[in-house]
């Protein structure tokens, strides 16, 4: 192939190029992705002429490659010739944000915003407008929710003419028949507003708001709250009482939850936007009112923002407005109704502590954390017991410690394992928080039962769990406390509790350090190479290899090494192999034989097997999925996660 | 109502040849997009087939009107689900159709498990020119390659493509019954025996679950329900019926969960007429708003009813099918066809009602005349482009001329499915595994 004329340069964008349709998406997408090198070796002339033609008709593709596209045309300017030519890539951008997928329509808005900074002003108004014009009185609904995020960028660079045409698009985007250029009208609309003249704001966008505000769809109601946000920022503080606070008033009772919910969301903005003034009047009974609400969903997003709502009061009278207005809601959230309420009430609790100070939180908080200790439902006591380090600040723990200990148990003994899991995570903090002695007297024995659970994920968080302890506390407290009772779990009668001693044992040696795994926990672990049940014995190998650099090289010699030879010449297959893997491991760099490597092929096989029989293995994770996040709208992704890892 | 049947032609019929039809022909749901141009049915074996109206032409003005075959494809397969050993039919219950929103088709299409976002679209552009294969598609040596070709557009003949552009699966634990998409064009509903999940057209992997009346006990399980529909208009509102008789009205805004209904549709039972079946046939197989969103319609067993919103304890029309199969009810017992769910569509202008029965009769209902006709969709009682004739069904000894005995009726011949041309009158009527196509008689 190498020919004197050159083609060994052209071959690779001639393929390049035949990619970009081949019937293999993944190829054609990274053609797409190299379009750049395609058009760098086409010249800026027949990259116009040529190039962009092709593209603005290859519209049929899959999304993938189509988001592609868009986003490669964004920074096409200089492959085009530079500002002079840059509107050769309106065509292409301009069928992408006409198409049904809202990612792409997305990305080719983002990218035709980029390149519109690149268009001169005279450009902008002989060739971006007139797009954005098509756009907003397309035929489909598509191109004009597309036209709805363009017109932003090019108002302030147009003449006077220019901008009163705009301003008339938009408002006819507002009103439109269907509901999703509705939305995406009402969701520009703050943005569009920054853009206008301040008399243009008054008079055209507060008409327009209102209007969104009240619109039939709540769907559409609920992306004005948001707007409401930006408008108040950009008016000043007079005009907003008459301007916006009639609307946001009556988005905060309005007959739609969805929003409700979405003032309860954003009430932190909100707070910001409007000032220290109307939140002290319209605010705070606002506020309350959410906190009321006959609806969960709207309940538990107002009690998120319980804390940061609190925060930005002004500082002259914010005790009196939470003690008199906002804790008597508290109090009654948390005996409410909804776990998901109290739960998201109980993560940010703790918090107001700091606001309040020392008085006021142990007369009126603490009893408060005290009940949502005692919660029925986990997840509350969980978030309360994650958020301890904020009242330790204040008033410590131990005014805590004699309730938190019954909670802490309940929760170490509850019935559901990933519960179980939860309480595990926090056991280094509390024991942080709460000191050596109390952790001796109180958790010490819920950590060791941990160590002997009938799921497998709670007895390697419990051997995690031991690490970090010994991290906090010392060596020698771990000589002590724990590593008595990890290595009496060795002459156990269930393998599973003698395995759950080699685990703790790796993940111990390295923070207890030499002198007690040479001398304590070595001479277990190589007793029990001569356990019967074979999975004791290979991962007697596997803890020998891992602990072999703690341990010095005369033990490795005298000790290690001979009973590794021996577990090398097992009557176990997987035994032998992971002796030898040990041996080659610790000691030597040892080609491995060609028996491992067939072995090695087999684990291959089996993961493989594993990965192929994927979906069905995710089955019962989607359908957990669909029917827990189905009932509330709610993440349960955390544990998903643990659930999927198990497998 | 008779002068509208008697200017009614048939002229056109999708036929699949008649003795070779196997169950997996039968067609299971038809349904017209908000246009009219386009015609969906479904069958058993998980086909979608979608006709295109045929353009107006001079030459042949009887052609208006006629549908011809636009796609096909295939967009369900049978399934098996693993965990519960269980086999999931292919058959498609339900389509809509979504409105249209750029040059392409969208439809929604259920098995009793999984929903999917079908696009229809048109390709008439192909990519001609290689660089590395010359026109006859031979490899070319790359050696000769001294210049860049890129490729260009050329028409070609005209290709309709679907795609499976969403999979909305993993949420149903029972057989899905409807599916409906909401005014807000963002959200849909699908709905099985016990649950109604809320779906963003744009999310996959997640629904919620407004309503559940799924009991703690399943022993004391008394009602499932069995169709939901959204308001043509507000998107908050959307009704289900069950299979005690009742429909529920519920309003999205009040709460995330809609198990608390704002309005309950029943007919309180006449004491007279109550017996053994009285629970079978009073179980609703359909419910559909009218266009306007003032009425709602049920169909149960022997009747249609029409309800208006603003009134919870009676409907305010009740129409009798097939009013004769009362006195037959245990041998349809027996042969389980008082189980068929019949469904039931309005006109345009929600003046006239449709519904299927046996023998491949189907019936009209005209509301303001309050007349009602009886019509036969068959190929061995009626040609092509010819008026239909009114049929009567008679009960007892005496039958006159032209009527049929009610112990002569075909109960395997049912219809089940029609759909009525958003503006027109052109209906749609699924009888087994032939899709009949009439219309107003055209000069």
């Amino acid at each position: 192939m190498a020919g004197a004329d050159g083609d060994d340069s052209l071959y690779p964008i001639a393929v390049l190029i035949d990619e970009l349709r081949n019937e293999d998406v993944q190829l054609r997408l990274n053609s797409i992705k190299k379009l750049s090198t395609i058009a760098l070796a086409l010249g800026v002339e027949r990259t116009r002429t040529e190039l962009l033609p092709f593209l603005t008709d290859t519209i049929y593709d899959e999304d993938e490659v189509l988001l592609a596209l868009a986003e490669q045309l964004g920074n096409f300017t200089m492959l085009v010739g530079g500002p002079e030519y840059v509107h050769c890539l309106l065509p292409p951008l301009e069928s992408l944000a006409t198409v049904e997928e809202t990612v792409v329509r997305d990305k080719a808005v983002e990218s035709l915003r980029k390149i519109s900074q690149e268009h001169s002003p005279v450009d902008l108004e002989v060739h971006f407008e007139p797009l954005v014009k098509r756009l907003a009185s397309g035929d489909w609904f598509t191109s004009r929710t597309s036209a709805c995020g363009l017109f932003s960028v090019c108002y302030p660079r147009v003449s006077s003419t220019v901008k009163a045409e705009i301003r008339q698009h938009f408002r006819t985007l507002c009103s439109d028949d269907t509901p999703m250029v509705r939305r995406a009208a009402a969701s520009k609309l703050g943005e569009f507003a920054k853009v206008l003249e301040p008399e243009y704001v008054k008079s055209d966008i507060i008409s327009l708001f209102t209007a969104l505000a009240s619109d039939e769809q709540d769907s559409v109601r609920l992306l004005a709250v948001e707007a409401c946000v930006s408008i108040a920022t950009l008016l000043p503080q007079e005009d907003l009482e008459t301007l916006v606070m009639p609307t946001l008033r009556q988005a905060a009772e309005d007959k739609s939850w969805r929003v409700r919910y979405m003032v309860a969301d954003k009430f932190s903005e909100l707070q910001k936007a409007v000032g220290s003034e109307i939140t002290k009047n319209d605010l705070v009974p606002a506020f309350q009112n959410l906190l009321k609400d006959c609806e969960a969903e709207v309940r538990a997003a107002a009690a998120n923002k319980v804390k940061e709502f609190c925060e930005n009061l002004p500082e002259d009278n914010r005790e009196q407005i939470i003690m008199t207005h906002i804790l008597p809601c508290v109090k009654e959230l948390v005996s409410d109704t909804n776990q998901h309420v109290k739960s998201a009430l109980a993560s940010v609790i703790m918090g107001l502590s700091t606001i309040l100070g020392k008085d006021n939180t142990i007369e009126h908080l603490l009893p408060l954390f005290l009940a949502q200790l005692k919660d029925e439902c986990p997840e509350v006591r969980l978030n309360i017991i994650s958020n301890l380090d904020c009242v330790n600040e204040v008033i410590g723990i131990r005014q805590l410690s004699q309730s938190l200990l019954p909670a802490i148990v309940e929760l170490a003994e509850d019935a559901k394992w990933r519960v179980r899991l939860a309480i595990i995570e926090y056991m280094p903090l509390l024991a942080g928080q709460l000191g050596v002695e109390f952790f001796d007297e109180k958790l010490n024995t819920l950590c060791m039962a941990w160590l002997i659970d009938h799921v497998y994920a709670i007895r390697e968080a419990a051997t995690c769990n031991l690490m970090k302890l010994v991290e906090k506390f010392g060596a020698e407290w771990a000589q002590n406390t724990i590593v008595p009772k990890v290595l009496g779990m060795a002459n156990d009668p269930n393998y599973l509790h003698r395995m759950t001693t080699l685990f703790c044992i790796n993940a111990l040696s390295e923070a207890c350090g030499q002198e007690i795994t040479t001398k304590q926990m070595l001479p277990v672990v190589l007793k029990m190479s001569n356990d019967q049940v074979a999975n004791v014995r290979f991962n007697v190998a596997k803890s020998l290899q891992k602990i072999g650099p703690v341990l010095d090289s005369n033990a490795l010699q005298t000790e290690v090494k001979p009973v590794l030879e021996k577990l090398a010449t097992d009557s176990d297959m997987d035994v032998k192999y992971f002796a030898q893997e040990a041996i080659s491991g610790t000691f030597c760099f040892h080609p491995p034989s060609t028996k491992s490597l067939n072995f090695n092929l087999l684990n291959f096989l089996f993961l493989f097997f594993l990965c192929s029989s994927g979906p069905r293995i995710t089955i019962p994770n989607q359908q957990l999925k669909a029917e827990i996040s189905c009932k509330q709208n709610y993440t349960f992704t955390g544990y998903l996660l643990m659930f999927r890892n198990n497998w | 109502m008779e002068e509208e049947s008697d200017t009614r032609k048939i002229n056109n019929s999708f036929l699949r040849d008649h003795n070779y039809a196997t169950e997996a022909d039968i067609i299971s749901t038809v349904e017209f997009n908000s246009t009219g141009e386009l015609l969906a049915t479904g069958d058993k074996g998980g086909r979608v087939v979608v006709f295109q109206r045929e353009q107006e032409s001079k030459s042949q003005p009887h052609r208006r009107g006629e549908y011809n075959v636009y796609s096909t494809f295939q967009s369900h397969e049978p399934e098996f689900d693993y965990l519960k050993s269980l086999e999931i039919e292919e058959k498609i219950n339900k389509i809509k159709w979504l409105p249209q929103q750029n040059a392409a088709y969208f439809l929604l299409s259920t098995n009793d498990k999984t929903v999917k976002l079908w696009k229809i679209s048109e390709r008439d552009k192909r990519p001609e020119g290689y660089n590395l294969k010359d026109e006859d598609g031979r490899i070319r040596d790359p050696s000769t390659i001294t210049s860049l070709r890129v490729p260009v557009l050329q028409p070609m003949d005209l290709m309709v493509e679907a795609t499976a552009r969403r999979i909305f699966s993993n949420a149903h634990t029972y057989h899905i019954n409807s599916i409906s998409v909401n005014s807000d064009l963002q959200t849909f509903i699908s709905t099985d025996d016990l649950r109604v999940n809320l779906w963003n057209l744009e999310i996959t992997d997640r629904s919620f679950n407004i309503v559940d009346i799924k009991p703690a006990n399943m022993e004391e399980l008394t009602e499932v329900i069995t169709s939901a529909e959204f308001h043509p208009q507000q998107c908050h509102t959307f009704a289900y019926s069950s299979s005690k008789g009742s429909i529920r009205l519920c309003d999205m805004r009040l709460a995330a969960l809609c198990d608390k209904h704002c309005k309950y549709f029943e007919e309180p039972e006449d004491p007279a007429t109550r017996s053994f079946f009285s629970e079978i046939i009073s179980s609703i197989s359909d419910v559909k708003f009218s266009h306007n969103g003032r009425y709602l319609m049920t169909r149960d067993y022997l009747t249609v009813k029409v309800w208006d919103l603003q009134m919870e304890n009676k409907p305010v029309e009740t129409y009798q099918v097939h009013d004769y199969l009362r006195g037959k009810l245990c041998s349809l017992y027996e042969n389980d066809c008082i189980f068929d769910k019949f469904e039931c569509v309005w006109n345009g202008s929600d003046s006239v009602i449709m519904t299927g029965s046996y023998n491949n009769f189907f019936r009209m209902f005209d509301r303001n005349t309050k007349r009602d006709v009886t019509l036969e969709a068959s190929r061995e009682n009626s040609k092509p482009r010819a008026i239909l004739k009114p049929r009567k069904v008679c009960v007892g000894g005496k039958r006159r001329k032209d009527e049929i005995s009610v112990d002569s009726l075909d109960f395997s011949k049912k219809i089940l499915h029609t759909t009525w041309h958003p503006h027109e009158n052109i209906i749609a009527v699924a009888a087994t595994n032939n899709l009949y196509i009439f219309q107003d008689k055209v000069n």
